[in-house]
C-alpha cells in the first residue's frame, strides 16, 4: 500500500433548505472540493457517493452517476455506498483503498443527504429502516429508542447520569455556535438540556442530533502527488471499517460497540499510534450517549467513565482531548449520508489551522469515528500532518 | 405450554414514533432476556417496567411479543 493524502475539501452549510434538492447540494460540495484541491473534473479517476436514503427521501435511485455527471466527471467508475449513518465514512474508506492500492490516483468522495422534505414521522421511519426491520423495528423501535435503551443500560451498569449526557449536548452546542456552517448555532445551558421535550426516555430533544440537509466532499491523491493539488495536504495515517449485527438484541452487551473497538484497533495499528496520542477527534454523536461510549470504545477513557469525562470538561475545546469542535452531529447537523465525509473535512480544517474561532492549539493528529445504525458499521480514520 | 418469562435487560418509553406507530405513543419497548435463553425486543403492556423486573409474554401480535410485569 502507498501513502494517501486528503488534498481537497468542500462542504455546503448544514441546515433545512427548502429550495435545495439533493443533486444541487452534492454538486456544490463537489465543486468547492475540486476548487480547493486545484483539480479539474476531467482529472478525477474514480467517484464515490456516500448516501443513506436518497431513494426513500427523494424517489431517485442510481445516484452516483446522477451526481458525478452533474459535476462534469465523465466516463469513470461512479458508485454509491450505503451503510446507514456511516455511508460516506464507508465511501471514504473504499476510495482510500483504491488509491492506496494504486488502482487510481485521484478519487473524489461526496456525501449527501436531503432529509427535510419529509415530515418527522416519515423521517423517523426511513431512519428506522437502518435497524432490523423484522424484529426491533417491527416492535416500534426508533433510532432514538435504541440509543435510549443503550443509555439506560449504561446508566445501570456504570452509574452514568442524565447530566453527563446533557453535558455533551451543551459542549457541542457551544462549539457549533462558532461554526458558520452549523445547522444550529445556539449555545444552550445544562438546565435547558436537561429539560428538553422527551423523545425516548432517558433521551430528550437535546440528546438527539438534527435532521438536516447538506453535503460534504473530499479529494484523495497518492502522497507522492499531494503537492500538485494542495499546499497543506493531510495524510491518512490509519483507517479501518468494521461490522456487527444490526439488531441490539443479537449483541452480548449493548454498552459497547465491537465494530468501533475493532476498527479503532486496526486504525491505531496502521498509524502506529495509540489513543493517548490523539489530539482532537470528530466522533459520531448521533445521540449524546453515542459520544460518551465512543470515547470509551476508542480508548480515550476506561469503559464506564465516558460520562464523567465529558461532564468534567475533558472533551471541550480547552480539555485534554477536544471532541467535536465542529459542533458534532448535535449542533453542526446530521445529513446522514454526508456526516462521515464532513467529519474528515472538519478535522482537515483544524489540521490546516483554518477552523477560525473554534481552532484548537494541538492539531497534528486527529481521529474521526463514523457509526452506522446502532453500531453495525463503523469507520475509524486517523489523519496527520506530521 | 407455559408462557415465556424473562428479565428486563433494558427498556425505554417512546414519545416520538415512526409513522406506523404514532397513535400508540407513549409506549414502552424492552429487550427481555428470556429464561429459555436469548434476547428479544418486545412491547410492554400495563405497568411500566424497569431493568431487572420479571416479565411474562402475554401475547404476540404480528410477530412482536408483548410482555407484562409479573407482580
Amino acid at each position: 500500500m502507498r501513502p494517501v493524502a486528503v488534498v481537497g475539501i468542500g462542504k455546503t452549510p448544514f441546515g433545512a433548505f427548502a429550495g435545495r434538492d439533493l443533486r444541487s447540494l452534492a454538486v456544490e460540495a463537489g465543486e468547492k472540493c475540486l476548487e480547493n484541491g486545484h483539480a479539474r473534473p476531467s482529472q478525477v479517476e474514480v467517484f464515490f457517493l456516500g448516501n443513506f436514503a436518497g431513494p426513500s427521501f427523494m424517489g431517485q435511485n442510481h445516484l452516483a452517476p446522477y451526481i458525478s455527471t452533474a459535476l462534469g466527471i465523465q466516463g469513470v467508475p461512479a458508485s454509491r455506498v450505503e451503510a446507514a449513518c456511516a455511508s460516506s465514512g464507508s465511501a471514504f474508506f473504499h476510495a482510500w483503498a483504491e488509491v492506496a492500492a494504486g488502482v487510481y490516483d485521484l478519487a473524489l468522495v461526496v456525501g449527501v443527504e436531503k432529509m427535510t422534505s419529509q415530515p418527522t414521522p416519515r423521517v423517523t421511519e426511513i431512519l428506522a429502516s437502518a435497524g432490523d426491520c423484522a424484529g426491533e423495528i417491527k416492535a416500534g423501535s426508533t433510532f432514538a429508542s435504541l440509543f435510549a435503551m443503550i443509555a439506560r443500560r449504561h446508566m445501570h451498569q456504570y452509574g452514568t447520569r442524565k447530566e453527563h449526557l446533557s453535558a455533551v449536548a451543551v459542549k457541542n452546542h457551544a462549539n457549533g455556535a462558532l461554526n458558520p456552517d452549523a445547522h444550529m448555532r445556539k449555545p444552550i445551558t445544562l438546565e435547558q438540556a436537561l429539560a428538553g421535550k422527551p423523545i425516548a426516555d432517558p433521551l430528550n430533544l437535546y440528546d438527539c442530533s438534527l435532521v438536516s440537509d447538506g453535503a460534504a466532499a473530499v479529494l484523495l491523491a497518492p502522497g507522492e502527488r499531494a503537492a500538485e493539488f494542495s499546499e497543506k495536504p493531510v495524510r491518512v495515517l490509519g483507517i479501518a471499517q468494521a461490522s456487527d449485527y444490526l439488531a441490539l438484541d443479537q449483541k452480548e452487551d449493548i454498552t459497547t460497540f465491537p465494530a468501533v473497538r475493532r476498527a479503532a484497533e486496526k486504525a491505531y495499528g496502521m498509524a502506529g499510534v495509540g489513543p493517548q496520542d490523539i489530539q482532537l477527534a470528530e466522533l459520531h454523536d448521533c445521540f449524546t450517549i453515542a459520544e460518551v461510549i465512543a470515547t470509551e470504545d476508542l480508548g480515550f477513557v476506561p469503559r464506564g467513565e465516558g460520562g464523567p469525562f465529558a461532564f468534567e470538561g475533558h472533551t471541550s475545546r480547552g480539555g485534554r482531548i477536544p471532541v467535536n469542535t465542529s459542533g458534532g452531529l448535535k449542533s453542526k447537523g446530521h445529513p446522514v449520508g454526508a456526516t462521515g465525509v464532513a467529519q474528515i473535512c472538519d478535522l482537515v480544517l483544524q489540521m490546516r489551522c483554518e477552523a477560525g474561532e473554534r481552532q484548537v492549539p494541538r492539531h497534528s493528529l486527529g481521529l474521526a469515528q463514523n457509526l452506522g445504525g446502532s453500531g453495525a458499521t463503523c469507520v475509524v480514520t486517523i489523519l496527520g500532518t506530521v | 405450554m407455559n408462557p415465556a418469562t424473562g428479565t428486563v435487560y433494558t427498556e425505554t418509553v417512546i414519545y416520538s414514533a415512526p409513522e406506523a406507530f404514532v397513535n400508540d405513543v407513549p409506549y414502552q419497548t424492552a429487550i427481555v432476556s428470556l429464561d429459555g435463553g436469548g434476547w428479544v425486543t418486545g412491547r410492554v403492556l400495563g405497568e411500566r417496567v424497569s431493568i431487572d423486573d420479571r416479565v411474562e409474554q402475554v401475547e404476540t401480535r404480528d410477530g412482536v411479543p408483548y410482555f407484562r410485569k409479573i407482580a
